[in-house]
């Protein structure tokens, strides 16, 4: 008797059978009355079934890959913690981007992988919903493993214990949360190229440059692990971003002024995230790679552009901030990392002058601005330094009513000027970093005068610990703050004298030394 | 625009005067003198002095520069926002027209941060 063997499917049948055809319409009630978000936006969808899957891969194989990625992640990860790697990094100083990156990143993967669980609900075509799917567990792993590889640190060095009770309280980590959160309540389609397209295609590389080689290079195997393993990822995310761009594009001509509208904002909203960024490039890292400069005429200007050269054939414009960026590129690490320096009580991590030899090395990358601007403040506050007067702005922040960074950047055309922007809205005085960041606002007002802003809540005596009574005639809401954020105190002020750098030099003699 | 969504959408916003319980918001900024980095914050009520703005708060911040002790008051230019005004030390925030929100900046002729550096 013959066999009936039935056919090995083939890859394509597999992947339509464990992702489309799981897909279904409904009867019972209307799909418009299911999936309500696909439409509000304005963004017109003829033929689902046009979305293109570019890696077609299915949950099975996903979970294979991933926990293979897993187990190699861990065993680096627990090898390097077992041979006290922490103390092999170049200098205690690299530590404060360990602290900053903990406090601004993984509670943004989370909200990654709580946007990308959304939007796969909210999506009616089985491919895109998969793969959202896919990519809300990935940004979920993330989060996950750049906590597990920093929590190695946190039993040696100050100021990371706290970071998610900071996330939501703390001024400096609010042009973050801000970002998600206005990402995470607009639509899904806006949420798809706010992160899928803006965030993972133009600024993701941006990002894990300095802290993936820069882990490599000042000798953090953990989180170089972590980054790399995190990066194999996001091949898929970018992919998943274009792809729906050009699907939006394909399906109707409406869609453009929308979709072009999201690039500008977004494109903006990311540039201004990435300031902080570009100071752990340029000043944090002990071991530098590459100038922010650099690496953002490689990755923005070189890479976007030449995306956006692609969009072209879509009728996308490049985005409208471009020629500002190009300009800012010259200044904005150098402005956020004086905007640091100059708040030393504020922060879970340290500040510090560079050193001269890092002040040549600035001025070697950024002959045009760093002298005649930058350098000059730098060595008065070393020689106030010397003299016992470490800097030390006690006030509080003004912040952009829409990227929540701190009021810092110059005029454009005059870095010695500060850009103030300003609109009324009912009556009430709104201002803004940047002539981008009144547009973003000018489209939408409602949702920007939400804004939660550090010091303001703090003015408003919301940001005092239990048992403080914030009516009270001297009630001064700069004495709480601290304790509000948990700040740990040994963990704020100058780099040089902190516990931190005693330590690290003790323990590291302790290795060497009998 | 009206924000797209799918329910009414309208929210108090989280700045109002009113949150400030008698109090008004107050930027304040010295031009060219970006070494600290941002304007500052203050919440007073409206009928605090012009005089104790800068006796007070602006001399708190902005002393530690030394271009503050070379400051020749008669001739500092005064701006609210981008309006050019001048303040009479002796009367109220209110009498001087300055209101919730408001960005005071000031400019000192001849002085431009270390060394002309803006800073």
């Amino acid at each position: 008797m013959d066999m009936k063997v039935a056919k090995k499917l083939g890859l394509k049948e597999r992947y339509t059978l464990m992702t489309r055809d799981l897909a279904w319409d409904t009867t019972y009630q209307p799909m418009d009355k299911v999936f309500p978000q696909v439409t509000y936006e304005g963004i017109k969808i003829h033929d689902w079934d046009k979305w293109e899957d570019p890696f077609r891969l299915t949950m099975d194989a996903y979970w294979k890959y991933q926990s293979e990625k897993e187990r190699k992640l861990y065993a680096i990860l627990d090898a390097f913690n077992q041979n006290n790697g922490h103390l092999s990094v170049t200098d205690a100083r690299y530590m404060n981007v360990l602290k900053l990156f903990l406090g601004s990143t993984p509670p943004l993967e989370l909200m990654a992988a709580r946007g990308f669980s959304m939007v796969g609900r909210q999506m009616v075509g089985g491919g895109p919903r998969v793969a959202c799917q896919m990519q809300a567990v990935d940004e979920y792993r993330h989060f996950q493993t750049q906590i597990h590889s920093i929590s190695n640190y946190n039993k040696y060095y100050h100021g990371m214990d706290e970071f998610a009770h900071q996330q939501s309280r703390m001024w400096y980590l609010s042009d973050g949360k801000s970002f998600f959160d206005d990402a995470i309540t607009a639509g899904p389609f806006e949420f798809m190229v706010a992160i899928g397209f803006a965030f993972e295609y133009v600024l993701t590389n941006i990002l894990f440059v300095p802290f993936i080689s820069g882990a490599a290079y000042n000798g953090d195997m953990a989180a170089m692990t972590v980054g790399f393993s995190a990066q194999s990822d996001e091949a898929r995310h970018m992919t998943l971003g274009l792809e729906c761009i050009k699907f939006m594009l394909e399906q109707d001509p409406d869609n453009l002024p929308i979709v072009q509208r999201w690039i500008d904002k977004w494109t903006w909203r990311g540039t201004r995230k990435l300031a902080s960024v570009g100071m752990m490039m340029d000043y944090m890292l002990p071991k530098r790679i590459m100038s922010f400069k650099e690496a953002w005429e490689m990755y923005f200007e070189q890479n976007g552009g030449a995306l956006f050269t692609d969009l072209a054939r879509y009728g996308i414009k490049i985005p409208q901030c471009f020629t500002q960026t190009i300009e800012e590129k010259e200044h904005v690490s150098h402005q956020s990392w004086i905007g640091f320096y100059m708040k030393p009580d504020a922060t879970p991590f340290h500040t510090w002058v560079p050193t001269p030899e890092e002040l040549d090395w600035l001025s070697e990358k950024y002959p045009n601005t760093f002298d005649k601007y930058y350098r000059p403040v730098y060595e008065y506050w070393a020689q106030m330094e010397k003299e016992g007067k470490r800097f030390n702005n006690r006030t509080q922040p003004m912040n952009c009513q829409v990227c929540v960074s701190t009021v810092k950047f110059n005029e454009p055309g005059d870095p010695m000027s500060t850009c103030f922007r300003e609109t009324v809205y009912k009556g009430e005085k709104f201002h803004f970093c940047s002539d981008h960041c009144k547009d973003i606002f000018e489209h939408e007002p409602e949702k920007y005068i939400q804004t939660y802003i550090s010091s303001n809540q703090a003015l408003q005596g919301n940001c005092a610990p239990e048992g403080v009574d914030v009516n009270a005639p001297d009630f001064n809401p700069g004495e709480h703050i601290a304790a509000y954020w948990r700040l740990d105190k040994r963990a704020t002020g100058d780099f040089n004298g902190s516990e931190d750098q005693k330590n690290f030099a003790a323990w590291r003699d302790q290795a060497t030394k009998n | 625009m009206a924000v797209k969504a799918l329910a009414p959408y309208e929210f108090q916003s989280r700045d109002a005067l009113e949150r400030y319980k008698g109090k008004q918001l107050l930027f304040i900024n010295w031009e060219r003198h970006r070494m600290f980095s941002r304007p500052f914050i203050l919440a007073l009520p409206p009928e605090t002095s012009f005089s104790e703005i800068v006796d007070k708060y602006i001399t708190d911040c902005f002393s530690y520069h030394p271009d503050f002790a070379r400051i020749d008051w008669s001739k500092v230019v005064w701006q609210n926002s981008n309006t050019v005004f001048t303040p009479d030390r002796a009367r109220s925030l209110k009498d001087n027209g300055i209101g919730h929100k408001d960005l005071i900046r000031f400019t000192t002729p001849g002085l431009d941060g270390i060394a002309g550096s803006g800073y």
